[in-house]
């Protein structure tokens, strides 16, 4: 009553599976093709869920600041994406003080994409005068202290202003440029932003066609 | 236990539509993909319903793309609340004032077209009419006492009850035969129906904003499952054949 | 290369042996029909109720203040959060399709009758096990429903004598539902009752492979060693955990490939209804999210017309059935404790209907039909003529139990064929 055809002699982990023809062979491979195709379908809304929700978009839109009160070298800190970001207006001193320790520097000249390409410069920003980044280590992501008035001193000599990191000890200048010998690996990043009018900046987009 | 015998005398008790009232839903068919409809009746809910009730779920710059409109147009003549377009659609007066003039909190109006239905909704917003027993003189045929001004008046005009003498079983009765306008609106009865559908629309919109893309997907997935079942029913079939 | 991994592995835990005795050389009876696919999609749809509950996790907030607008955020925000939440939604109402299909097939075919009966017992407990899961699911959005429905549910604990108030103050954590009794229904809901009911179904499954899979006929396939010829033997390689302990007739087919094609072919179908609800009807009108649970809860407003989800319906027409309250709680409970005894109420030795009495397959059918209908009074506004069709319905349920165990001690039934009939 059974027309069962089994390869007795077939000692392979599953014996079940006899009769060997081209169109058993092509359709185990067409339905496995099918079936993966499904299962890649299916993780698409499981992988997609994770990115940011509209209300992450929402809080991490760019943010609008007002520069116009900032005094000549004071900073200001504001929140982007949840993450600080600092704004110093820098003085022509500080500005010129900037090419003089460039030796002890691991990347003076940006070379590193840690900055939208208009900041590509000495000063790494859009306008000498206003140095915006994005206040987090490139170490592990701690937030540097700003030490001014010669308090920087104490860790470069000749260089009396920049950042520094408390958790590991990493050192900065007033462009964000990292030194020689700290662990961080990178210049701090320069976020995108412009410049609406000489007192208003955007954080997080770029002027269109600005390159 | 008092709560329990309550809710079991709700139950038992036969309450056939408390907020009922006893007319019939007006029945509208909802076309989700006629944004000019649905940019109509967002217009109608956010210079008319937005007053007072949220859409505390939905968030502006949602609406605007779904309906196709700009964002920039959007914030210029639809917003008037809250000031980025990522914002949710909340009304202007806090909650806790409205609950003091109304004698209760407006009710969110994000997904009241998911719990109502789109017809009832029709129906109540086009039976409206005027009763000066009422605190803001008026009543609704859809929702008998309801506690709001009508406040579309400006459009449709005064509403009133209208009865016709009419045969039934052999005596002549007053029957009411529904809503007319006095005429004093903005809108002929024809233009308010269709707006009402607008703003139904709208709201049956918002209820679930990813239907129209739900669908889309849908589709697309149920091709996908006919072609894998025929694929499945094949090699099973091909496998059976081993088997009698 | 890939060979030696395999065996470095099965030297030190039995992947291979274990995925042959239960996965491939099982051998399982060749005429295992249409009735026979849903506890393989029951399987999936628990799957899917795990990985889609995960993720839904990722984003729920479980408090009472925020839990309704979370899932309004998932529904809104989150992306592909509808899909994700729909899924959910509706493979909960799949969840209890496939469980009472699967549930009738086994009272159908007597696949409760002895050896079966821990294995029905299992099965039991998880759907008592999924009651609570579904019943604490739908909780947790926090809408008018949820909120209602959890008070009517956990107000049945108030019938009980004595220690009834104190017991619904404990549980709830609270004088009403609230947030407390979110919290703990969420730790439930996701946590320990999944937990529990993955194990009862490994429980469920290790005793089905244990005592083999009943069939339409209810003929025995495994049989007594040394009792068949070679050439009754079955063909098919099965695993000589099987083989070594019985002589396995001619009448089954492998667990793999066979069984699982024809599960996946119902598999396909299953996915294109699922898909085809939960794509474009979620709601579905109103029985799988019911529309007043779209409205937050307000503990100050009962909703016109409470009814539990659908899949509890039967058993709420029975409690609103009896007059009395302790009484409509205690036959409520019994409803379900009926079906925990069926093995021993039914006494009888010959499982499938096929072969038993004309009056068995009509009984059982009227059972059915009589669950579908109290479904429907439990679940519909209700009117006068409801509570007398209730009450008769109820009684219809028990007295299914009761005939059986009457007419099944010395039932008229035709003799059970010696080998599957195809």
């Amino acid at each position: 009553m059974s027309n069962v055809s089994v390869d007795t002699n077939d000692s392979s982990v599953n014996d079940n599976q006899p009769q060997d023809n081209p169109r058993r062979r092509f359709l185990t491979v067409a339905t496995s093709v099918v079936g993966a195709a499904g299962v890649v379908g299916v993780a698409v809304p499981f992988i997609g869920s994770w990115s940011p929700s509209e209300r992450a978009k929402a809080a991490g839109a760019d943010v609008q600041i007002d520069i116009s009160k900032i005094q000549p070298g004071q900073m200001i800190r504001v929140i982007w994406r949840s993450k600080p970001v600092w704004v110093v207006r820098r003085t022509p001193e500080l500005l010129a003080s900037l090419a003089k320790h460039e030796d002890s520097l691991k990347d003076p000249n940006s070379e590193q994409e840690q900055q939208p390409a208009f900041a590509k410069n000495r000063y790494r920003s859009l306008k000498e005068e206003y140095l915006i980044l994005v206040g987090i280590c490139t170490h592990l992501g701690c937030s540097p202290q700003h030490l001014a008035n010669g308090a920087f001193e104490e860790y470069v000599e000749g260089v009396d202003e920049g950042f520094f990191c408390p958790c590991h000890g990493s050192k900065f200048d007033m462009a964000g440029r990292v030194f020689d010998g700290v662990p961080a690996p990178l210049n701090l990043v320069v976020p995108p932003y412009q410049f609406v009018d000489d007192n208003t900046v955007i954080i997080g987009s770029e002027a269109e066609g600005a390159a | 236990m008092k709560k329990f015998v309550l809710v079991l005398t709700l139950l038992f008790s036969g309450l056939a539509g408390a907020a009922g009232g006893g007319i019939e839903n007006d029945h509208i068919d909802i076309d989700l993909s006629d944004q000019a409809s649905l940019q109509s009746g967002a217009k109608l809910f956010n210079n008319y319903c937005l007053g007072c009730h949220n859409m505390q779920y939905q968030r502006y710059e949602r609406s605007f793309k779904d309906l196709g409109i700009p964002t920039e147009l959007g914030q210029e003549y639809l917003q008037f609340t809250g000031e980025k377009v990522s914002d949710h659609i909340k009304s202007a007066i806090p909650a806790e004032n409205a609950a003091k003039w109304f004698g209760a909190p407006p009710p969110d109006l994000t997904l009241v077209a998911r719990v109502r239905g789109a017809d009832w909704l029709y129906t109540y917003l086009r039976t409206f009419y005027a009763d000066d027993s009422k605190t803001f003189g008026v009543n609704n045929k859809r929702f008998p006492d309801v506690g709001m001004p009508h406040v579309l008046q400006e459009l449709q005009g005064t509403p009133r009850e209208t009865y016709e003498q009419r045969m039934v079983d052999g005596e002549m009765k007053e029957v009411y035969v529904g809503i007319k306008t006095d005429g004093t609106g903005e809108l002929s009865p024809e233009e308010y129906d269709e707006a009402m559908s607008d703003l139904v629309h709208y709201l049956v919109y918002v209820g679930e904003p990813g239907r129209l893309k739900l669908e889309t997907t849908g589709k697309w997935v149920l091709a996908f499952i006919v072609i894998l079942f025929i694929f499945v029913y094949l090699l099973k079939k091909e496998y059976w054949r081993d088997v009698h | 290369m890939f060979k030696n991994l395999l065996d470095w592995i099965e030297y030190r835990i039995p992947m291979m042996r274990v995925a042959n005795m239960h996965a491939i050389q099982y051998p399982a009876p060749k005429n295992m029909n249409f009735w026979y696919i849903f506890g393989f999609l029951a399987t999936i749809v628990l799957i899917n109720q795990i990985v889609t509950g995960v993720w839904l996790t990722m984003n729920f907030v479980p408090s009472s203040e925020g839990a309704f607008a979370s899932v309004e955020y998932i529904m809104r925000d989150v992306p592909y959060g509808d899909i994700l939440r729909y899924m959910h939604s509706t493979g909960a109402s799949a969840f209890f399709i496939v469980v009472y299909l699967h549930m009738f097939r086994g009272m159908m075919y007597g696949s409760y009758q002895k050896p079966r009966e821990l294995l029905w017992l299992f099965g039991m407990f998880i759907y008592l096990a999924l009651m609570a899961e579904a019943f604490m699911g739908y909780v947790l959005p926090w809408g008018q429903m949820s909120y209602w429905g959890a008070q009517v549910i956990v107000s049945l604990f108030s019938a009980i004598p004595i220690i009834g108030p104190d017991l619904v103050e404990w549980i709830q954590g609270d004088y009403v539902i609230s947030g407390a009794t979110l919290n703990r229904f969420f730790a439930l809901h996701v946590i320990a009752l999944p937990l529990v009911i993955v194990i009862l179904v490994f429980l469920h499954i290790v005793a089905l492979h244990e005592v083999g899979s009943n069939n339409p006929d209810g003929v025995e396939v495994k049989r007594k060693k040394g009792s068949l010829t070679e050439e009754q033997k079955t063909k098919f390689k099965m695993h000589e955990y099987y083989t070594s302990k019985y002589d396995i007739i001619d009448d089954v087919v492998p667990f793999f490939p066979h069984i699982v094609l024809k599960d996946l072919v119902a598999f396909a179908a299953f996915l294109f209804i699922f898909c085809y609800i939960m794509f474009f009807a979620p709601g579905m009108g109103g029985y799988f999210l019911e529309h007043p649970n779209f409205e937050i809860a307000n503990p100050l407003k009962t909703p016109e017309h409470i009814f539990p989800v659908w899949y509890f319906t039967p058993f709420y027409a029975i409690l609103k059935a009896v007059p009395d309250k302790l009484g409509g709680v205690i036959a409520m409970f019994a409803a379900i404790i009926a079906l925990f005894l069926l093995p021993w109420i039914d006494r009888g030795k010959v499982k499938s209907w096929r072969y038993r009495c004309g009056f068995h397959r009509w009984n059982l059918l009227i059972f059915a039909a009589v669950f579908i209908f109290l479904g429907y009074l439990g679940g519909t506004p209700q009117e006068n003529w409801k509570i007398i069709a209730s009450r008769i319905g109820t009684i219809m349920y028990f007295g299914f139990f009761l005939l059986l165990f009457i007419y099944s001690r010395n039932e008229n039934t035709k003799p059970v064929p010696e080998r599957i009939t195809k």
